[in-house]
């Protein structure tokens, strides 16, 4: 074979997944956040960070906008908005 | 921010519930941690050479023998003398386990191997393009079980692999559900404080396979939890010892979201069966939740 053959840990990293994005993107309010933390739980990308009231947010490198976050909010704190509102 | 061991980049569809559950057991599981996972979307997906999405050791098996392999890393870790320290999870998906991979997890069960053994069930091969596995539900369009003038989709029950594990005397057999993050965490740690082998399956959505919506994801894990088509229940020592009970729904609401059972909702008598085997689950580990009592959860 050619080259190690074992990868570095976390190393998808180098593979943005954000244009996979067709149509929708979250918005995150900012508003009526209560910091329950569902949407962190629920991202199958692993790509929305934060901690307390009002600050989570998303990472649209690597978002693919399955809208799972928006569905997931108790608050309706975030929306999915289309791709070339923003 | 909170660090994952299962990074972003994947190549999971959006909305997939198995990398949803899959980050969910690695984080709950921590970094001391060595997975074996054999052929399947999530290894796939999440594995994709030169590059990995996880922060902990990974070995990738052939189809049939992610517990074989397991077992033979949980030997060698023995004999260094580290198996205190390193948590080992077997995973695979429900074609991987029920089907392929079930003389492997038999082995390792009977054997008495130290191993936590993870099924993402996400009730087919999706991988290979949705076909039935062993753990497909009845009535399930699938791509070889198709829907026609006299087929309505799957023709059997899904395998009870749960029973079949427990039937094996191990410490720890549970189920989980991608649609019951916290739950699913829980197990999860509880599982890797026990002693030998121990078997989880947890139920994942597939936006592709299944047909929903790819935001659908943990509103249709819930449902499938909530009309008592997937039970969420948890033996320790072969007995029952935690449910999680519900107050039943129908089982349309939980059908009426998925293309794979659309073809269902023109026929009233196929329905019925289906709910026939919730109202079974329900009586046979008595999920339904007695009147004035608050629910505990499982």
């Amino acid at each position: 074979m050619f080259g190690p053959l074992v990868c570095k840990p976390g190393s998808s990293r180098n593979n943005k997944t954000g244009p996979w994005r067709t149509e929708l993107r979250p918005k995150f309010l900012k508003k009526a956040c209560i910091a329950c933390n569902m949407c962190l739980v629920v991202c199958p990308e692993s790509c929305i960070t934060g901690q307390g009231k009002n600050n989570y947010d998303f990472d649209p490198d690597f978002c693919k906008g399955c809208g799972s976050c928006a569905a997931v909010c108790p608050k309706k704190d975030i929306e999915m908005v289309k791709e070339d509102s923003i | 921010m909170s660090k994952t061991l299962f990074n972003s980049g994947h190549t999971a569809c959006a909305g997939c519930g198995q990398s949803m559950a899959a980050r969910l057991v690695i984080d709950a599981a921590g970094p001391n941690t060595i997975i074996v996972n054999n052929t399947g979307c999530l290894e796939v997906f999440s594995t994709k050479y030169p590059e990995t999405s996880w922060g902990v050791p990974f070995i990738h098996s052939l189809f049939e023998n992610a517990a074989a392999v397991a077992s033979g890393v949980e030997s060698a870790i023995k004999y260094l003398g580290k198996a205190d320290e390193i948590n080992i999870i077997a995973q695979a998906g429900d074609g991987g386990t029920a089907d392929i991979g079930l003389q492997a997890l038999s082995g390792m069960l009977e054997r008495g191997h130290n191993i936590l053994y993870v099924c993402y069930d996400n009730e087919a091969y999706m991988n290979t393009g949705v076909q039935r596995s062993g753990l497909t539900p009845f009535d399930t369009n699938t791509t070889t079980s198709p829907v026609g003038s006299i087929s309505s989709g799957n023709l059997r029950p899904k395998k009870p692999v749960p029973e079949i594990a427990n039937a094996h005397g191990i410490p720890y057999v549970a189920t989980a559900s991608a649609g019951f993050p916290q739950d699913l965490q829980r197990k999860v740690k509880k599982a890797i404080s026990i002693k030998g082998p121990k078997y989880i399956q947890v139920h994942v959505p597939c936006p592709l396979g299944w047909r929903h919506e790819t935001n659908l994801t943990i509103n249709v894990a819930k449902l499938a939890v909530e009309t008592g088509l997937y039970p969420l229940i948890e033996y320790e020592n072969c007995i029952i010892s935690a449910r999680r009970q519900i107050t039943p729904k129908p089982v349309e609401e939980y059908l009426k979201v998925q293309g794979r059972f659309k073809h269902l909702l023109k026929k009233p008598e196929e329905i019925k069966k289906i709910q026939d085997i919730a109202d079974n689950n329900i009586k046979k580990y008595g999920l339904k939740v007695e009147q004035q009592q608050i629910s505990p959860s499982a």
